[in-house]
C-alpha cells in the first residue's frame, strides 16, 4: 500500500489504538494511560499537520477498502476534511490536558479515556470518510461511543440523560440511512466531489428533495436544529470534559459538518439552488438561531445556558451553508472552526467553575472575577467572540455571513444575524458583568485545597490556550495559514467548479 | 488430496460419535469429550468450507449409493454458512456450559448438567444433517431429531415453569413436523421423488402440490416463530437454562428457516407468487413491531431477550417479499436475509449468555435487581452491549450488514414500506437495549456495593459471552469473504 493510502488509516489508528489498549489496561495504572495517550494525541497532530501540508500543496490521500459488493469503505482528505480533522485532533489535545485535571474524583478512568478516544476517532473518520456510507459509518459509531460517556456518573438522571440521546440520536442516523440508502439505489454509491457529485445527472426533483429532506433531518438531531435539539440540553448531566468536547467538536459538529457535505459535495450548491431546499434550511437555521437564544436568555444553570447558546450557535453554519455566496460559504465554514474553540472554552470555564467552587448557577457567580481571575478572562474572551466583537474570532464568522447574506440579497438574515447577536449580549454580558463587577452574596465555598494558582493548573492552561486561539484566529485572520483563509482555500475549491451558482 | 469429499460427513458423524464417550465415561469426562469434539467439528466445518471456496458445490452419495436409492448429502455455499454459524456458536456455547452451573444438581458433573452434553451433541448432529441434506424426507429427519433433542434441552432442570413451556413447545413443535411430513408425502405421491434437485425439476403446479406447500410452509413458519404462531418461544426460550436458551434463539429457528429457504427458492420457486410472497413478509413486519413492543414491556432479562427473539426472527422473513420480486436486487435481500441469520445467531447467543451470568450471579433475572452488577461483571455487561450494537443493526456489526442489504433491496425494489419497518425494528431495539443498560448500570443510591449471591462467577462465562459478542461484531467487518462463500451455489444466476 503506498503511503498516501496509508495515512488515512494511521491517522484513524493513532487513536482507536490506544483507546482500545486503555480498556486493558488495569484502573490504577494512571500513569502509563495517560503517557499512552498523551503520545497518540502527539502521532496525530504530527500525521494531521503533515496531511495539512500534503493537500495545500495538491496532493491527495485516499484509502479504499471493499466492504461489500459495491460499497467501500472510503477515508479521503481534501480541504473540508482537513478544516474539521485539525478541529478534532487539537481540541482532543486540549481536552485530555483538562480532563486529567477534571476527571480525579470521579471513577473508571480507564472507560472514561477509552470512549473518549473512540469518540474522537469517530470524528476523526467522520471528517475523512469519502462516501456516504463511510459517513454514515461513523455517524453511527459516534452515537455508540459517545453514549457511555453521557451515562459516566450512572445515576438515574444521567441513566436517563442517556436514554433521551440514544433514542435521538439511532432515529437521526436512521433518517440519514434512509436517505443514503435512496440515493444508492438511484445512483449508485456516492462519493463527495467537490462541487456536488450529483451535478449533470438527470434525476426526479420530488426524490432528490425528499432524499435532500431525510439526510438533513437525520444530520440535524446531532446538530440540533430546531425542533429535534431535545436532547442536547439533557446531555449535560455528562462531566464538563465530555460537554466540551460534545459541543465544541465530537457530536454536535458531526452534524453541523454533514450538512455541509450535503450541500457542497453530495448535492452541489446548483443542484440545491435548482431544487429550491435551500431556502427552507435558511428558515429552519434562522428559527433555530433566534429559538436558541430565546431559550438561553431564561436558563439559571450556566450549562443549560451554554447548551442552548449552542443550539443557535450551530445555526449559524447552517445559515452560512443555505445562503448561496462566497462570502457566506467561507462564514458558515470558518464558524465550524471558530465555534468549536469559542464554546470549548465556555465549557472548560464552567467546569473549572464547578469544580473548584461548586457554582453551576448564574445566580452564584456575582463577584468570581475577583476569586478567579484567569477563567473569568478566557471566560469573558469566549464570550465576546460568541457576541461577535471584533477581534475576536467570532466576529469574523459574523461579518463574513452578514456579507454573504446581502451579497446574496437575503435582507432578513442581516435581520437574523443582528437580533441574534443583540440575544446573545443579553444572556452572555450580564454574566460577565455579575462576575467582575458584583459583590459575592456569601463566600465562596472551596472544593479544592489551596494551591499556587486559582484552580488546578491542568484545567487551566486548556482554558487560556482555547481563548488565546479565539483571540489569534481574529486578530491574525488574514494570515496564510488562519481558518479563515483555509475556508477560503475550501470555499474557492467547493465553487469555482461550477460558476454559475453564484450567477444571481 | 482428491478424496476430501468425505469432509462432509464429518460435521454429522463427529457429534454422534462423541455420544459414545460421553455416556461410557460418565459425569467426569463428559464436558472435556464434548469440548473436544466441539474443537474437531470446527476443524471439519472449516476444512468443508476451504473446499467449497476452492471446488465450488460439493455432493456426497453416503456409502456410495446415489439419488434417488442411497441418502445424499450437498454443500454449498448457503449450507457451510450455516454450518459455520452452528459450529462457531455450538463450541462457544460448549464453552459456556463447562462453566455453568445447571440448577437442579450441582455442576455440570452431575444429573441435569450431564444430560446437557449427550442433548446437545445430538442437537448439533441435527443440525447438520439439515444443513447437508439433499432430499426433502432427510430434511423431515433432521427437523424431528433436532424437535426432540430440544424440548429435551428446555426441561433439563426440571422446574416447573420451564416444563409447561417444554410441553407447549413440544406440541407446536410436533404439530409443525406433521404438517411438514404431510406436504412432504403430499410431494411424494405426485412426482415420485424426495431428491431436492429432481424435485424441484418436475415439480407442477397444480392442487394438491399448492396444499403441500401451504403445509409445509405452516408448519415451518410454525417452528420459526413466524407472528403470530410465535407463542410458544417467550415461555421456552425464556425458562431453559442458559446455555439452552443460546442455542434455541440462536440455531434451532434458523434451521425451520432454512428449511423454508430451501424449499421456496430452490424447489418450488414458481409458486412464491407476490401476494404470498408479501404476506411472509408482512407477518414478519408485524414480528417485528410486535416482539419489539412485547420486549419492551419485560420485567424479567431473559424474557426480554426471548421477545426480542420473535422480533429478529421477523427479518428473516422480509427477504422473501424483497428476493423474489426483484430480480436485479434478489441477491442483496436474499444474502442480507441470511447474513442476518449468522449476526443473530452469535449476538444473540452471546446476549443470552451474558443475561444468564448476570441472573446467576445475583439470583433473579429481574430487571430491578441488575443495579450496580456492571461493576462486578464488567466482560457480560460489554458482551451484553456489543450484543445490543448487533441487534440494532449500527455498524460496526454483522446485524448492520444485514440491515444495510434489506434495506437497500426494499428501496431498489420500490417496496419502501419493509424499509420503514426495519428502520422502526432498530429504533425499537435501540430502546430496550438501552432500558436493559440502564437497569445494569446504575449505580445503587446507598453506595454500598451490591452483595452477589455468588461472586466467584467462572471467568469461562463471561469470556465465552465476550467472545460471541466480539464475533457479532466482526461480522460487520468480514462481509466481502462471508458473501463471496455464500453466493457459491445460490439460487439466483447472473451472479
Amino acid at each position: 500500500m503506498e503511503l498516501s493510502a496509508l495515512i488515512p488509516l494511521l491517522v484513524l489508528a493513532s487513536s482507536i489504538l490506544p483507546s482500545l489498549l486503555i480498556f486493558f489496561l488495569g484502573e490504577d495504572r494512571a500513569r502509563l494511560r495517560i503517557w499512552l495517550y498523551l503520545g497518540a494525541e502527539i502521532v496525530k497532530l504530527l500525521l494531521v499537520v503533515f496531511m495539512l501540508e500534503g493537500i495545500y500543496l495538491g496532493q491527495s490521500y485516499e484509502t479504499r477498502i471493499p466492504l461489500l459488493p459495491g460499497v467501500d469503505f472510503l477515508l479521503r482528505a481534501n480541504a473540508l476534511a482537513m478544516l474539521f480533522l485539525m478541529l478534532s485532533a487539537g481540541l482532543w489535545l486540549v481536552t485530555t490536558i483538562y480532563a486529567i485535571g477534571y476527571m480525579e474524583e470521579l471513577p473508571y478512568h480507564g472507560r472514561f479515556y477509552g470512549f473518549f478516544g473512540l469518540s474522537v476517532t469517530s470524528t476523526a473518520g467522520l471528517a475523512l470518510a469519502g462516501n456516504l456510507f463511510t459517513f454514515y459509518f461513523f455517524y453511527e459509531t459516534l452515537t455508540l461511543a459517545t453514549y457511555p460517556l453521557v451515562v459516566h456518573r450512572q445515576t438515574r438522571e444521567a441513566l436517563a440523560a442517556g436514554r433521551t440521546y440514544m433514542r435521538y440520536a439511532v432515529a437521526g442516523g436512521a433518517l440519514l440511512l434512509l436517505g443514503v440508502v435512496w440515493l444508492q439505489s438511484l445512483v449508485g454509491p456516492v462519493e463527495f466531489t467537490e462541487g456536488g457529485s450529483l451535478v449533470g445527472r438527470n434525476l426526479n426533483t420530488s426524490a432528490l428533495v425528499a432524499i435532500f429532506a431525510l439526510m438533513i433531518a437525520g444530520l440535524g438531531v446531532k446538530t440540533a436544529l430546531f425542533p429535534l435539539h431535545g436532547w442536547l440540553p439533557m446531555a449535560m448531566i455528562a462531566p464538563a470534559p465530555v460537554s466540551a468536547l460534545v459541543h465544541a467538536v465530537a457530536v454536535v459538529k458531526a452534524g453541523a459538518f454533514g450538512i455541509v457535505r450535503v450541500v457542497y459535495e453530495v448535492f452541489g450548491l446548483g443542484l440545491c439552488r435548482q431544487l429550491g431546499v435551500l431556502f427552507p434550511l435558511s428558515l429552519v437555521a434562522s428559527t433555530t438561531i433566534i429559538y436558541g437564544s430565546l431559550r438561553a436568555l431564561v436558563q439559571d444553570d450556566l450549562k443549560r445556558r451554554l447548551a442552548y447558546s449552542t443550539v443557535s450557535q450551530l445555526s449559524y453554519i447552517v445559515l452560512g451553508v443555505a445562503i448561496v455566496g462566497t462570502a457566506s460559504t467561507i462564514g458558515g465554514i470558518v464558524h465550524l472552526m471558530h465555534q468549536g474553540i469559542m464554546k470549548i472554552t465556555l465549557f472548560f470555564c464552567a467546569g473549572i467553575l464547578a469544580h473548584t467552587l461548586g457554582i453551576t448557577r448564574i445566580s452564584e457567580m456575582d463577584g468570581v472575577g475577583r476569586r478567579m481571575p484567569a477563567t473569568m478572562v478566557a471566560f469573558s474572551i469566549a464570550v465576546f467572540g460568541m457576541i461577535g466583537l471584533p477581534p475576536f474570532a467570532g466576529f469574523i464568522s459574523k461579518w463574513y455571513l452578514g456579507m454573504g447574506a446581502v451579497e446574496a440579497g437575503q435582507i432578513w438574515s442581516v435581520a437574523v444575524l443582528i437580533t441574534s447577536t443583540l440575544l446573545n449580549m443579553a444572556y452572555f454580558l450580564p454574566i460577565v458583568y455579575a462576575a467582575w463587577f458584583k459583590v459575592p452574596a456569601v463566600p465562596f465555598t472551596e472544593k479544592l485545597p489551596p494551591g499556587r494558582f486559582e484552580t488546578g493548573p491542568l484545567l487551566l492552561a486548556p482554558a487560556l490556550t482555547t481563548a488565546l486561539l479565539t483571540l489569534l484566529f481574529g486578530l491574525f485572520a488574514a494570515s496564510d495559514f488562519s481558518p479563515l483563509q483555509w475556508s477560503a482555500l475550501i470555499a474557492e475549491r467547493e465553487l469555482t467548479t461550477q460558476p454559475e451558482v453564484l450567477g444571481p | 488430496m482428491d478424496n476430501l469429499g468425505t469432509w462432509i460427513v464429518w460435521p454429522i458423524l463427529l457429534p454422534l460419535i462423541a455420544i459414545i464417550p460421553i455416556f461410557l465415561r460418565k459425569r467426569s469426562g463428559a464436558a472435556n469429550v464434548s469440548l473436544v469434539t466441539a474443537a474437531a467439528i470446527v476443524l471439519a466445518v472449516a476444512g468443508l468450507a476451504r473446499q467449497v471456496l476452492t471446488n465450488g458445490e460439493q455432493s456426497h452419495a453416503v456409502g456410495g449409493w446415489d439419488a434417488p436409492l442411497g441418502i445424499m448429502l450437498h454443500a454449498d455455499g448457503l449450507s457451510v454458512f450455516m454450518l459455520m454459524m452452528t459450529a462457531i456458536v455450538g463450541a462457544i456455547t460448549s464453552i459456556y456450559a463447562a462453566g455453568y452451573r445447571f440448577q437442579g444438581g450441582g455442576d455440570s458433573g452431575s444429573s441435569s448438567g450431564y444430560f446437557f452434553w449427550p442433548l446437545s451433541m445430538f442437537l448439533w448432529a441435527a443440525l447438520n444433517v439439515l444443513f447437508l441434506a439433499a432430499d426433502i424426507f432427510n430434511l423431515y429427519i433432521g427437523l424431528e431429531l433436532l424437535s426432540l433433542a430440544a424440548v429435551a434441552l428446555v426441561t433439563l432442570e426440571r422446574k416447573r415453569d420451564a416444563t409447561v413451556a417444554g410441553m407447549r413447545y413440544l406440541l407446536a413443535s410436533f404439530l409443525g413436523s406433521l404438517a411438514y411430513l404431510l406436504g412432504v408425502a403430499l410431494l411424494y405421491t405426485a412426482f415420485g421423488t424426495l431428491d431436492l434437485e429432481l424435485l424441484g425439476a418436475r415439480i407442477q403446479p397444480d392442487l394438491p402440490t399448492a396444499v403441500a406447500i401451504m403445509l409445509i410452509t405452516l408448519g415451518t413458519a410454525l417452528k420459526t416463530a413466524l407472528f403470530p404462531l410465535h407463542f410458544w418461544l417467550p415461555p421456552a426460550h425464556g425458562s431453559a437454562p442458559t446455555p439452552v436458551s443460546a442455542l434455541l434463539s440462536a440455531l434451532v429457528v434458523k434451521a425451520s428457516f432454512y428449511l423454508l429457504l430451501r424449499l421456496w427458492f430452490e424447489v418450488f420457486p414458481a409458486a412464491l407468487t407476490p401476494a404470498i410472497a408479501q404476506m411472509l413478509g408482512l407477518l414478519g413486519a408485524i414480528g417485528i413491531l410486535w416482539g419489539s413492543f412485547l420486549a419492551l414491556r419485560q420485567h424479567k432479562l431473559k424474557a426480554l431477550v426471548a421477545f426480542s427473539t420473535v422480533a429478529q426472527v421477523g427479518y428473516l422473513f422480509l427477504l422473501f417479499p424483497l428476493a423474489s420480486t426483484s430480480a436485479g436486487w434478489g441477491v442483496d435481500a436474499w444474502s442480507g436475509g441470511v447474513y442476518h441469520a449468522f449476526a443473530h445467531a452469535c449476538a444473540k447467543a452471546a446476549m443470552f449468555m451474558a443475561a444468564g451470568t448476570l441472573a446467576y450471579a445475583i439470583g433473579s433475572d429481574q430487571l430491578d435487581h441488575l443495579a450496580g452488577t456492571f461493576q462486578h461483571y464488567p466482560f457480560s455487561v460489554t458482551a451484553l452491549t456489543l450484543a445490543g450494537v448487533s441487534l440494532m443493526g449500527l455498524p460496526p456489526s454483522g446485524g448492520f450488514i444485514g440491515k444495510w442489504l434489506l434495506l437497500n433491496s426494499a428501496l431498489a425494489s420500490g417496496q419502501w414500506w419493509f424499509a420503514l419497518v426495519i428502520l422502526t425494528g432498530s429504533l425499537l431495539a435501540t430502546g430496550y437495549v438501552t432500558m436493559v443498560l440502564s437497569h445494569i448500570l446504575l449505580r445503587p443510591p446507598d453506595a454500598a456495593p451490591i452483595e452477589p449471591r455468588n461472586t466467584r462467577v467462572s471467568f469461562t462465562l463471561e469470556f465465552a459471552a465476550l467472545l460471541l459478542a466480539l464475533i457479532a461484531l466482526g461480522l460487520g467487518l468480514a462481509a466481502t469473504p462471508m458473501l463471496a462463500l455464500l453466493r457459491i451455489g445460490m439460487p439466483f444466476t447472473g451472479y
